[in-house]
């Protein structure tokens, strides 16, 4: 076994500097979140990247955090559904998910919110899908939304409610960005 | 505060309900879209499920799994796993489980690891500082085998035939020969696995001799006494959290290893323990559906009448289980004919352990019937919905029995006109380019059932209400539709009443699982709260039946009253307890629904697209629109990975679970469910319990695999007799 890392790392998360050092490097990013940070929220589904349960946003991007190794974050900026919003205090997807009925357990559903948070933005960039009829400027049909959350599977099935959701928190920025 | 007054009602379904209290309260909560209460925590992360409360100290337990079939361990490594780093513990107790519980088991499953029976089974735990050490070390448990030879598939073995579950009336075989039109084809399913998006897990820790498990589990009553009999120590030294559980579709009704394991190591190390099982220990060591074959036969006259049906199923099981597959429960009463055989087979098999999974039974038995009956349709030269229709019976004919309720013509009806059924084409006639269009349909049928449940409601004095029972939440809607039942009973905003679940040491409810839960744990609450509202009556000298509640307040005669007025200073605590009774004897009981499907298969590749999916439902007393029809999306769901994509794979030489990972066994994803469409015929079964609500979770997956595997025939001509149609049964037979 190697020497444990002592060097401590440092992670934003949520806004938060956040220390940790770790002494076994092969903690995951996601085990990092919730054994040591307490971050509960981002859910282990299959710890093997099949699921999209732990999907959190790096620097922008969305990854599942379960493929990746706390120690290859030093220095990088974290978002997890908790820096999101809260109780009270709910994100407009959180919000949508709400009322749009886009959960039954809820154990999926961190994830799903997560992926859908970078998702939007991705498209809003431009970046095509499979299912995109135009590869330079994608258009926010539903079924650009259902391939490009895929990645999160939802055995509660929670899917048309959850492009529901995703759909109307779209369309409810839609004018402020035609108006930009 | 004074002591609170304690009242009761508990009631017995012996006859049926004449009361109907839902419809003549005037909150107006019940069956509203309200959005769940537990909501904001589950989409913010807030909500804590099994493995999220780890207490001051709390170690990890990982679970080391046999490499063969069948055997016995006969020695392990376990000295030097013990000197790996962070390694404080490695268990073999013979209490531990071979098999987790099956449902309402409320006993010890088989127990002891070292005899093996299949692939995966858990041998050892092994305890570590961290879940990184434990891990590691136990994947470095090399167990010595004494190896014997498998039974590793149902293939050509022998098999039980339980006589209690045979059944033969009339002579189905002159039936068939006399028959105008007969069909006798047999059908396979394949295993199939819950996948429920939470991994079981359990963080156990002892306080002397009384052992506090959270784990994720369906129903805690069983559950308390399963553990407690698997550990040898009394249930009332045993409480277990399941307060959010993230999903469960049948997987997690009885204890599994993980709380058993995790209990002996926290004893053993006077430290909470935490086992959360890894996905492919929940594939492979937990609960399987059992694959099944199904010979159906049918014979009915020139005018479609059936004269005859016959449907027998051959399942597997491990040795030692109980539950078999009940493929045909619905049959004996789906559809007429005079002549009827039932038969049922068991084959024992080296394979994870088969038990109930999301409708037991009907999901798998009810597809196949609705398949043969398309092809009786077309070999009748009948519409497949007239044929369904010509054959609903008028009593159960298996029995005699009336039915409580028998809605399946009017879905069959409503569901065809809001589908546009009338549009269907013949088999291969219509194509759009590459792609051939096909419709089809099937009936949803499924059981319905009550079990004994007790909650408590307190109507505190400032007018709030708290409703407490250990029933669980697996995302059906637990929290939302008792805090409407207690709400609407009593005539309180919703936001005044607090729904507290999950914890056994509250209340006993049925738990969740064969859609029983909401109307079993919800007639108790209403109970509760009607014990209450007649409290209330008496202090306003009414009789209940003339006591309206609404916001807050009491109306009786011309006088509304606050209830913080009527209450004077006084908490009300009403217990409710609901028990069958005598309707689940007298009259047959069941829910029923009409499922519908457009599909699209490439005539280049055979892949099949599902374009549109829709379902009509009659199954009592709608409780929450909203999470109602959430449910139904779930199952018709459900129904798709069984018809086009879910299959467990068996290795033929050892029986091992070979796609035991979420990247090979396929549930469907986001992309694969197109528009569905759910419709609630507004219904009442008197007969069913007090709120006149009945199952809805399982029904929704009933069918639907039927409607798609049909729809595939409407639009290619072929049969797949072997579910799911996957690309290589259709690509060599596309027109
Ligand atoms: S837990 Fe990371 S993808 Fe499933
Ligand atoms: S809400 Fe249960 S898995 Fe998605």
């Amino acid at each position: 076994m190697p020497a444990p890392t002592d060097h401590p790392i440092t992670l934003t998360v949520n806004g938060t500097v956040e220390t940790l050092v770790l002494a076994d490097p092969r903690v995951s990013l996601l085990d990092a979140l919730r054994q040591r940070l307490g971050l509960t929220g981002t859910k282990k589904g299959c710890d093997h990247g099949q699921c999209g349960a732990c999907t959190v946003i790096v620097n922008g991007r969305r990854i599942n955090s379960c493929l990746s190794l706390a120690v290859m974050h030093d220095g990088d900026a974290i978002t997890t559904i908790e820096g999101l919003g809260a109780p009270g205090a709910l994100a407009p997807l959180q919000a949508a998910f709400l009322h749009h009925d886009g959960f039954q357990c809820g154990y999926c559903t961190p994830g799903q919110i997560m992926s859908a948070t970078a998702m939007l933005e991705e498209l809003r960039a431009g970046w095509p899908s499979v299912v995109s009829d135009d590869l330079t400027a994608p258009a926010l049909s539903d079924d650009e939304i259902r391939e490009r959350m895929s990645g999160n599977l939802c055995r509660c099935a929670a899917y048309p409610n959850i492009v529901a959701a995703i759909r109307a928190v779209a369309d409810a920025a839609a004018p402020a960005e035609d108006a930009a | 505060m004074s002591a609170p007054i304690e009242l009761k009602l508990h009631h017995t379904m012996d006859r049926p309900d004449s009361d109907n209290l839902l419809d003549r309260t005037a909150q107006g909560v019940i069956s509203a879209p309200l959005d769940r209460p537990e909501g904001p925590l589950k989409v913010t992360g807030r909500a804590t499920y099994a493995d999220e409360d780890h207490p001051d100290g709390t170690v990890h337990g990982v679970l080391a799994r046999a490499s063969v079939a069948r055997g016995w361990v006969v020695g392990m490594n376990t000295a030097e796993v013990r000197a790996m780093p962070g390694v404080l513990d490695v268990i073999r107790d013979p209490r531990l489980l071979r098999s987790p519980a099956q449902g309402q088991a409320s006993r010890a499953p088989v127990q002891n690891p070292a005899e093996i029976f299949y692939v995966g089974q858990p041998v050892a735990l092994v305890v570590a500082e961290t879940l990184e050490q434990a891990r590691h070390a136990a994947l470095a448990i090399r167990p010595d085998y004494e190896a014997r030879e498998p039974v590793a598939t149902a293939d050509g073995q022998p098999c039980e035939t339980p006589p209690a579950k045979q059944a033969t009336q009339g002579d189905l075989d002159a039936a068939m020969t006399a028959a105008a039109h007969r069909i006798d084809v047999t059908y396979t399913t394949p295993a199939m696995s819950h996948a429920a998006m939470e991994p079981h897990a359990a963080v156990a820790s002892w306080d002397g001799d009384r052992l506090t498990v959270r784990s994720s589990n369906q129903m805690l009553k069983h559950n308390v006494a399963e553990l407690a009999d698997a550990l040898g120590i009394r249930p009332g030294n045993v409480r277990i959290l399941s307060q959010y559980v993230g999903g469960g579709f049948g997987g997690k009704l009885g204890i599994s290893h993980e709380a058993v394991a995790a209990a002996i190591a926290a004893r053993r190390l006077g430290r909470p323990v935490s086992v959360a099982l890894h996905r492919r220990t929940v594939f492979e060591a937990t609960m399987r559906r059992s694959e099944t074959r199904q010979r159906v036969r049918l014979a009915c006259d020139a005018d479609g009448r059936l004269t005859g049906v016959g449907h027998e199923a051959w399942v597997s099981n491990l040795k030692g289980e109980r539950f078999s597959e009940p493929v045909t429960q619905a049959t004996p009463f789906t559809y007429a004919g005079e002549n009827r055989v039932i038969g049922h087979h068991v084959a024992r098999v080296n394979q994870t352990t088969a038990g109930s999974m999301r409708a037991p039974g009907e999901a798998v038995g009810v597809p196949v019937l609705e398949c043969a009956m398309d092809e009786l349709a077309e070999a009748a030269g009948i519409d497949p919905v007239e044929l369904r229709i010509r054959n609903i019976p008028s009593e159960d004919p298996s029995t005699g029995k009336p039915f409580s309720s028998n809605r399946l013509e009017d879905c069959l009806r409503a569901g065809a006109e809001a589908f546009g059924w009338a549009d269907r084409r013949l088999t291969g006639q219509r194509r759009e380019g590459e792609w051939l269009i096909g419709m089809g349909m099937a009936s949803a049928v499924r059981v319905n059932m009550l079990e004994t449940s007790e909650a408590t409601v307190i109507l505190l004095a400032d007018g709030t209400a708290r409703v407490e029972t250990d029933m669980t939440d697996i995302g059906t809607g637990s929290y939302a539709i008792l805090t409407q039942i207690a709400a609407e009973a009593l005539g309180l905003p919703m936001d005044r009443v607090t729904t507290v679940l999950g914890d056994s040491d509250l209340p006993p409810a049925s738990g969740s699982g064969g859609s029983f839960g909401a109307a079993s744990a919800g007639s108790a609450v209403m109970l509760a709260a009607q014990a209450i509202r007649t409290q209330l009556a008496r202090r306003l000298g009414c009789d209940e039946a003339e006591l309206t509640l609404k916001d807050g307040a009491a109306i009786a005669g011309n006088r509304m009253t606050p209830l913080t007025e009527v209450l004077a200073g006084d908490v009300l605590k009403g217990n409710g307890l609901i028990k069958p009774g005598k309707t689940e004897k007298t009259v047959r009981q069941a829910t029923w629904g009409a499922q519908f499907a457009e599909v699209a298969v490439s005539a280049l590749t055979g892949e099949v697209r599902l374009r549109r999916l829709a379902a009509t439902f009659a199954c009592g007393r709608i409780l929450n629109e909203k999470t109602a029809r959430s449910q139904c999306l779930g199952g018709m769901a459900f129904g798709i990975g069984s018809a086009l994509t879910e299959e467990v794979m068996n290795d033929p030489r050892d029986g091992h679970f070979v796609n035991r990972d979420m990247a090979e066994y396929h549930i469907p994803a986001n992309l694969d469910v197109p528009e569905m469409t759910v419709t609630f015929l507004p219904d009442r079964d008197p007969h069913a319990n007090p709120m006149q609500a009945k199952g809805i979770g399982e029904l929704a997956c009933c069918g639907t695999a039927g409607a798609i595997m049909n729809a595939i025939h409407n639009a290619t001509g072929i049969r797949v007799r072997d579910f799911p149609a996957t690309v290589d049964k259709l690509l060599d037979r596309l027109p």
